[in-house]
């Protein structure tokens, strides 16, 4: 039987992956699908509580969570679409318009 | 070792391997088809906690429609000029600081607390009768406002994705 801690701590190293990714990489993309791995991350946490804890309420958090990461993913690609238009690049550097 | 620990391991190396070619592949559709195989090993992971429902939304709604969003986006963003999608990384020290802070401080918490747990998982024989009940009773409130999200979303990205178009059109 795995211990709860084992999902705990696989979620963490897969929250700081995605976390490192939002940090480092210039790709608007990239950066999209880093925000998903640290999305995921957090759902496992919550299906693990909700398995061990024997409550099923962790697991509607998730079928929300997913509902606004698909709606997140739906937007924040229309926005980088828009911006390629504009800028022809979707590195967030040449994203500086708004910086004073 | 049992199987299900097995499974487990299994699982958990696919869904960190592959979310560390996510994070550090210089290609964009490296990075996206990598994205595919952690969506399955959490999907995986999801049917080792019994939740079966979730395990095949999270099928459907990240492989089947996020990821594929995201090909869509990388396809479309890509220069014609350009052969090989790559994209570099930047500010490696401080991030790698602020992520070591993060993950040591995680795996202390996670590792010294006392979860109040059942040891063993209780057999459920499926969670889909439950989880529609509960959300359409308790937790209905929250489910209508997902959908009016969604809708809002959908109709906000539409706009978003066209309305270069439209002033071009203007001038």
């Amino acid at each position: 039987m795995i211990p709860i801690s084992h999902y705990l701590i696989l979620s963490a190293v897969m929250f700081t992956i995605g976390c490192a990714g939002v940090l480092t990489r210039r790709n608007a993309i990239i950066i999209f699908m880093c925000i998903e791995l640290m999305l995921n991350s957090v759902n496992l946490t919550f299906v693990a509580f909700s398995a061990y804890l024997g409550d099923s309420a962790g697991q509607i958090i998730v079928f929300f969570v997913m509902a606004v990461a698909a709606a997140e993913a739906a937007v924040g690609l229309a926005i980088v679409l828009a911006l390629f238009r504009n800028k022809k690049s979707v590195d967030i550097n040449d994203v500086n318009i708004l910086k004073w | 070792m049992s199987y299900t620990d097995a499974f487990f391991y299994f699982f958990a190396a696919l869904t960190v391997g592959s979310a560390l070619v996510v994070t550090f592949s210089r290609s964009v559709i490296y990075a996206a088809f990598a994205l595919l195989f952690t969506f399955l090993g959490v999907a995986g992971l999801y049917v080792l906690l019994q939740a079966d429902f979730l395990a095949v939304a999270q099928i459907m709604v990240y492989v089947g429609g996020i990821l594929i969003l995201l090909l869509f986006g990388v396809m479309l963003t890509t220069r014609v000029t350009n052969a090989e999608i790559t994209t570099g990384t930047v500010q490696g020290l401080p991030a790698t600081v602020v992520v070591g802070i993060l993950l040591g401080t995680l795996i202390l918490l996670v590792s010294r607390a006392t979860w109040n747990v059942q040891e063993s998982l209780p057999d459920v024989t499926g969670t889909t009768t439950e989880i529609g009940e509960r959300l359409l009773t308790t937790f209905l409130l929250p489910f209508e406002i997902a959908g009016i999200l969604l809708l809002v979303a959908i109709m906000g990205a539409a706009m978003i994705a066209r309305s270069t178009d439209k002033t071009k059109e203007a001038a």
